[in-house]
């Protein structure tokens, strides 16, 4: 099987997901196992494809022009690799993790459920191996549209209103700024093909558009990707943690916010070339703006009592952190802001899981409530302190060394006062995430008034954990975050190629 | 024998439905005249495919009207700009029949069946002749053959206010189509000729006399009556909100459309281009109707809570963006137009037959008495969501390819605030159909919506067939823009 | 514009005329009669720019004198003669061109007859038709929305929907 095929297999696993999970709709059993099953498949066939494309392979598969000029092309590169293995491999814990979860739950339309999940997979698995930005700008609004169903699951004025925020936001930001950069940068460029180096460079040599142009078109492409949450379009993924707690864990968490940040990326990598962005510093003002909502989000997550709302605004911040590497344009912030892609997505995962896992087993959204609750959930406490450790950026989490290489970005290019921002904004992350699984360990349970049989078994007998199918996929992605911390080494050398500048 | 039928296709597809219609009407029987209406519209339908496979392979089919060689006699032309028109009327025409029986019984009453059937082919047949005719006078006999019959149709919705939006639309069409005919008239006065192609030929463009352009003047005006540009869009809210439903599709996907193909045939073979928009400032006029017309429009669509209002604003709105993509005058430009005219008809036909289907289980399609139908009619309601997606213009739906090719040609031309303003207006698009989602499927239900039944698969079917076409025209754009785009080059090649 | 032009052109006088009183009864007057009335008279003076233009100064009607016509079909008789081997459909072509250029070379020979311009007349009974078919279809319309408001005053009833 060679490369080629391997794309197009990888993106017609999801939509053969969806099929089935329509077609057994009525069979639970069957449905929920197809789907695994698959997800299981996706991960070989793109752990496979991975092996040649870090080692330099470039396949490509045309699916043919759609209109004139602008076709359906897909273009593996080590980038979107590492995306849709991220994408991939955490589908398939989310996967064992919905259905402990859904039926935990006795939550209404499942099918529904687990269909639009394959398709918003899909749209990922679309937008990661994308050769051009027209589709990627598919993929992107394919994906908006598939987790709409998602986000408003419970069909409850709070969901319609959250739903509304969702897709008002990203619908519009994409329509109105997304597509016109796009069409823009056709029109300077003549093509909206991804290369290395940058298609834009002849149109500034030949002054077809001025300093003042690229930056508005660079802007017009970070604030568009509504998904990537930089301030001020920020708001939809707070509304959006209305949605079931897998929905949360991995769309708002890997899929649909990554392709937010990782169509940044690409945008600055293969649209404007790193070189261009850091001669004309056209991008540095977005730096700033990424600085200001990284801080700024992480003041608002320490305001939040309700555990998800707070995983929402740590994740603006960390989003924030990987378009500031975008927008620095040096290598090293660039392979830091592409790393911190996989390193958050394992650790925020870890996070809702565990926010889910507490929601099934004792019914609390709010930390305030949480006090005392680690002796009976150990595991998901402990789980959810390795994975704030690495969202942190302390070793041995694999957030430290994606932050390290942001850091030294912003040294790089002499913002001292980014450098700075990151500080901060670490400090911050403590004083927001590490507080949770103290106060659940340290403090006694709150309302202590219980049945005291309880108190006096043994330790284990006390355990009231969340089904196995909730607690096995977070023990596995918070040993993945620290896996990651050594696996680091090799995501760099992965990531390398593309800050190369073409011969 | 198939070579001789072959030959005559042109005049077939006139005068098959024209002859179906007294048909119809002798058989005084609603379901003989139904069988017979449905047979005749797919015949029409096979004519028109034909027709557009011929143009595509072989060029322009010239038919001469009994034999009559032009310009003395009537000459019907197909080229593959009217061979699309008219093919995706047909084809509309088809599946709204198809649709239409159970809505038809519900809206109208049992003896007047017969003669609704008899109606909707005759304004079929005048659709199509608009396309088919080569000949400015024949244009104007086939543009009030299809609008009497429309004032007709209209006035069989089943409110009180059905006639009176009907005589309200006779009026200003009528004052529309009398301007057309003093313009048909100025022409003639200036040619001597009726052919299109000959009065192209002998019309004076360089600094044409006055009477040259005023004749443009009162074609332009006359023909934005019909076609409902704003601010001449009065008359289509109330038509489209009252005339029963089936008639509201077939109208609303097709008989605007036919007039922007009218206009564009007169504007870029008769008045040329660089007449209309180098020596006249037509190319701005439109460009500022256009935008202000889909503002407006958008933003009224937003406030209605009757639905088939909101969508007759909405379609007001949709015509500046054909017009906007017309006024361009480049190959992208024109086709973005000519694409859209197909898209919006797969779009705005599809969703006013889910209009429909909710006004048969609901009995009403007031906004309010569709709350929470999406759970006990959750196809219907799905296909209104697909559909408002289209019209938004998001990707994979038809309404993303003319967006898109609108966009691409207003930078082609060097307009990208008329790109920035046209992207903003479809944000307005997302408000007014989100609207009628939440409703679906967010509000509690109403007694009617709870004890609805999802819609008959009967209507079903035909609603989807359009709403999917808008899917697979989304991406598969050959048969749509790509013949599009061979049109708009025919139409701007003609003319130097 | 001198007198003589102004005088002249009188037919268009009054084709305006007619033209915009009536284009201001149709849009002033709120009856709905009178609003058809109004249609009637807009379109009556289209149809009197048509035939006014295709008036010849000095021509007749256009009807072929009798002397003529025999001489014509006579012409047409030897023309259709000689092209005997022709299929049928052709040969009532050839018949009109032929009938055509002998005609014209027999007016010109004989009597100069100057022709009034016939197209616009027979275009004008299309239109005719066609303002009939409006006008009925107009009144079959008045007739429903009286029956059904009891009134023909477009105000008295935009008042009774506003009531609903």
């Amino acid at each position: 099987m060679s490369p080629d095929h391997m794309i197009w297999i990888s993106l017609a696993l999801p939509i053969l997901a969806v099929g089935l999970i329509v077609f057994f709709g009525k069979t639970p059993d069957l449905r929920d196992g197809s789907s695994g099953t698959i997800a299981g498949l996706l991960f070989i066939v793109t752990a496979s494809l991975s092996i040649g494309v870090f080692a330099g392979e470039r396949p490509e598969w045309n699916l043919g022009e759609m209109l004139p000029g602008f076709e359906i092309a897909f273009r593996v590169e080590p980038l979107g690799m590492l995306f849709a293995l991220v994408a991939s491999g955490l589908w398939i814990l989310t996967t064992a993790y919905a259905i402990g979860y859904m039926r935990g739950h006795h939550e209404k339309q499942q099918t529904r459920f687990f269909a639009c999940f394959a398709i918003a997979i899909f749209a990922a698995l679309a937008a990661a191996f994308s050769a051009n930005l027209f589709t990627l700008f598919i993929a992107y609004e394919v994906m908006t549209i598939s987790t709409y169903p998602l986000v408003t699951h419970h069909g409850t004025e709070e969901a319609k209103r959250g739903g509304r925020i969702y897709l008002g936001i990203l619908l519009s930001t994409s329509i109105a700024f997304f597509m016109l950069a796009i069409v823009w940068t056709w029109s300077l460029a003549g093509t909206v093909d991804f290369k290395l180096g940058g298609i834009l460079a002849d149109a500034v040599a030949e002054n077809r558009i001025s300093q003042t142009g690229l930056a508005v078109l660079v802007g017009l492409f970070a604030f568009g990707i509504g998904k990537a949450a930089l301030m001020p379009f920020h708001r939809w993924l707070p509304a959006a943690m209305v949605a079931p707690t897998p929905v949360s864990a991995l769309l708002h968490a890997v899929a649909v916010v990554k392709v937010g940040v990782f169509s940044v990326m690409k945008v600055c990598v293969y649209i404007f070339g790193l070189e261009l962005l850091r001669e004309t510093g056209v991008s540095l003002y977005l730096a700033y703006v990424a600085g200001f909502t990284l801080v700024v989000a992480s003041l608002v997550a320490m305001t939040k009592d309700n555990l998800k709302a707070r995983l929402a605004y740590s994740t603006i911040g960390q989003l924030a952190y990987i378009t500031l590497g975008a927008m620095l344009a040096t290598p090293n912030s660039v392979i830091g802001g592409g790393m911190h892609i996989a390193m958050h997505a394992v650790g925020k995962i870890t996070l809702f899981f565990c926010a889910g896992a507490i929601y099934v087993a004792a019914h609390k959204k709010n930390i305030s409530e949480m006090e005392g609750l680690g002796r009976k959930m150990p595991l998901t406490f402990a789980a959810f302190l390795i994975a704030s450790v690495s969202i942190i950026g302390l070793p041995p989490g694999g957030g430290a060394w994606s932050k390290w290489f942001l850091a030294v970005g912003t040294v790089e290019t002499h913002q001292y006062l980014l450098t700075a921002a990151l500080m901060v904004s670490s400090l911050l992350n403590i004083a927001y995430l590490i507080p949770i699984p103290m106060r659940a360990f340290m403090k006694p349970k709150s309302d202590t008034p219980d049945d005291p049989s309880q108190e006096t078994g043994s330790w284990l007998a006390n355990m009231q954990e969340a089904p196995m199918m909730c607690v096995v996929p977070l023990c596995v992605t918070a040993i993945g975050s620290v896996v990651l911390f050594f696996a680091a080494e090799w995501i760099y050398q992965a990531l390398l190629p593309i800050t190369m500048t073409p011969s | 024998m198939i070579d001789a039928i072959f030959a005559h296709l042109p005049i077939l597809l006139i005068v098959m439905p024209l002859v179906a219609a007294p048909c119809c009407v002798l058989t005084g029987n609603g379901r003989a005249a139904y069988a017979l209406a449905l047979v005749v519209s797919l015949l029409t339908f096979a004519c028109s495919i034909t027709l557009l496979e011929e143009t595509l392979v072989h060029g322009v089919v010239r038919y001469e009207l009994g034999d009559w060689s032009p310009p003395y006699g009537i000459e019907y032309r197909v080229d593959i700009f009217s061979g699309f028109v008219m093919s995706f009327v047909s084809g509309i025409g088809a599946i709204v029949l198809v649709y239409a029986p159970l809505s038809v019984r519900d809206e109208i009453s049992e003896s007047k069946h017969y003669l609704f059937y008899a109606t909707y082919l005759l304004c079929m047949t005048g659709l199509l002749g608009m396309c088919v005719t080569g000949d400015l006078f024949n244009v104007f006999v086939f543009l009030e053959i299809s609008s009497l019959s429309s004032y007709a149709l209209i006035s069989l919705g089943r409110t009180r206010r059905a006639p009176l939006a009907a005589f309200q639309y006779l009026i200003l069409g009528s004052i529309g189509a009398t301007f057309i005919l003093i313009g048909i008239g100025l022409l003639y006065q200036m040619t001597g000729t009726l052919n299109m192609g000959d009065i192209a030929a002998r019309v004076p463009h360089e600094h044409g006399p006055r009477t040259v352009l005023v004749a443009f003047a009162f074609l332009t005006v006359g023909l934005c009556v019909k076609m409902a540009v704003f601010p001449l869009h009065t008359w289509l809210p109330n038509a489209y909100t009252y005339a029963p439903s089936v008639v509201t599709c077939f109208i609303a996907a097709t008989a605007t459309k036919v007039s922007v193909y009218a206009f564009v045939r007169i504007i870029f073979e008769i008045i040329t281009p660089g007449f209309a928009f180098d020596v006249l400032p037509l190319d701005t006029e439109l460009m500022l109707f256009s935008l202000v017309g889909i503002f407006i429009a958008s933003i009224a669509a937003i406030y209605q809570d009757n639905v088939k209002r909101l969508l007759a604003y909405s379609s007001v709105a949709q015509i500046g963006y054909m017009l906007l993509g017309i006024s361009m005058a480049t190959p992208t430009g024109l086709s973005a137009g000519i694409v859209h005219m197909f898209n919006h008809a797969l779009i705005k036909g599809g969703l006013f037959m889910v209009a429909g289907c909710f006004a048969l289980r609901l009995g009403s399609v007031q906004l309010s008495d569709w709350k929470g139908a999406g759970r006990t009619m959750p196809l219907t309601s799905l296909a209104w969501a697909i559909g408002g997606l289209g019209l938004i213009g998001v990707p994979l739906t038809a309404g993303f390819i003319s967006k898109w090719l609108l966009l691409t040609s207003a930078f082609e031309a060097g307009r990208w605030p008329v790109a920035a303003l046209m992207l903003l207006s479809s944000l307005l698009a997302v408000v007014y159909i989100w609207r009628v989602v939440e409703t679906l499927f967010f509000a509690e239900p109403s007694e009617a919506a709870a004890n609805a039944t999802e819609a008959p698969l009967r209507m079903l079917i035909p609603t989807y067939v359009l709403i999917g076409a808008t899917l697979v025209f989304g991406v598969w754009t050959s048969y749509s823009a790509g013949i599009a785009r061979q049109a708009a080059i025919a139409l701007l090649g003609g003319t130097p | 514009m001198t007198l003589e032009s102004v005088a002249g052109l009188y037919n268009y006088w009054v084709v305006i005329f007619l033209m915009m009183t009536g284009f201001y009864i149709v849009l002033a007057r709120k009856n709905l009669i009178k609003s058809v009335i109004g249609l009637n008279i807009f379109q009556t003076s289209v149809f009197l720019l048509y035939i006014t233009m295709g008036k010849v100064e000095g021509g007749t009607a256009p009807i072929v004198p009798p002397a003529i016509a025999a001489a014509q079909a006579h012409a047409a008789h030897g023309s259709d003669a000689g092209h005997a081997a022709t299929p049928h459909v052709e040969g009532a072509h050839e018949v009109a061109h032929a009938a055509l250029q002998h005609g014209g070379e027999l007016a010109s020979t004989t009597t100069e007859i100057i022709y009034s311009n016939p197209l616009p007349s027979v275009l004008m009974l299309t239109a005719i038709v066609v303002g009939i078919a409006t006008t009925a279809l107009a009144l079959a319309l008045v007739v429903r929305i009286r029956e059904d408001y009891g009134t023909v005053d477009e105000e008295r009833i935009l008042e009774l929907d506003r009531g609903e």
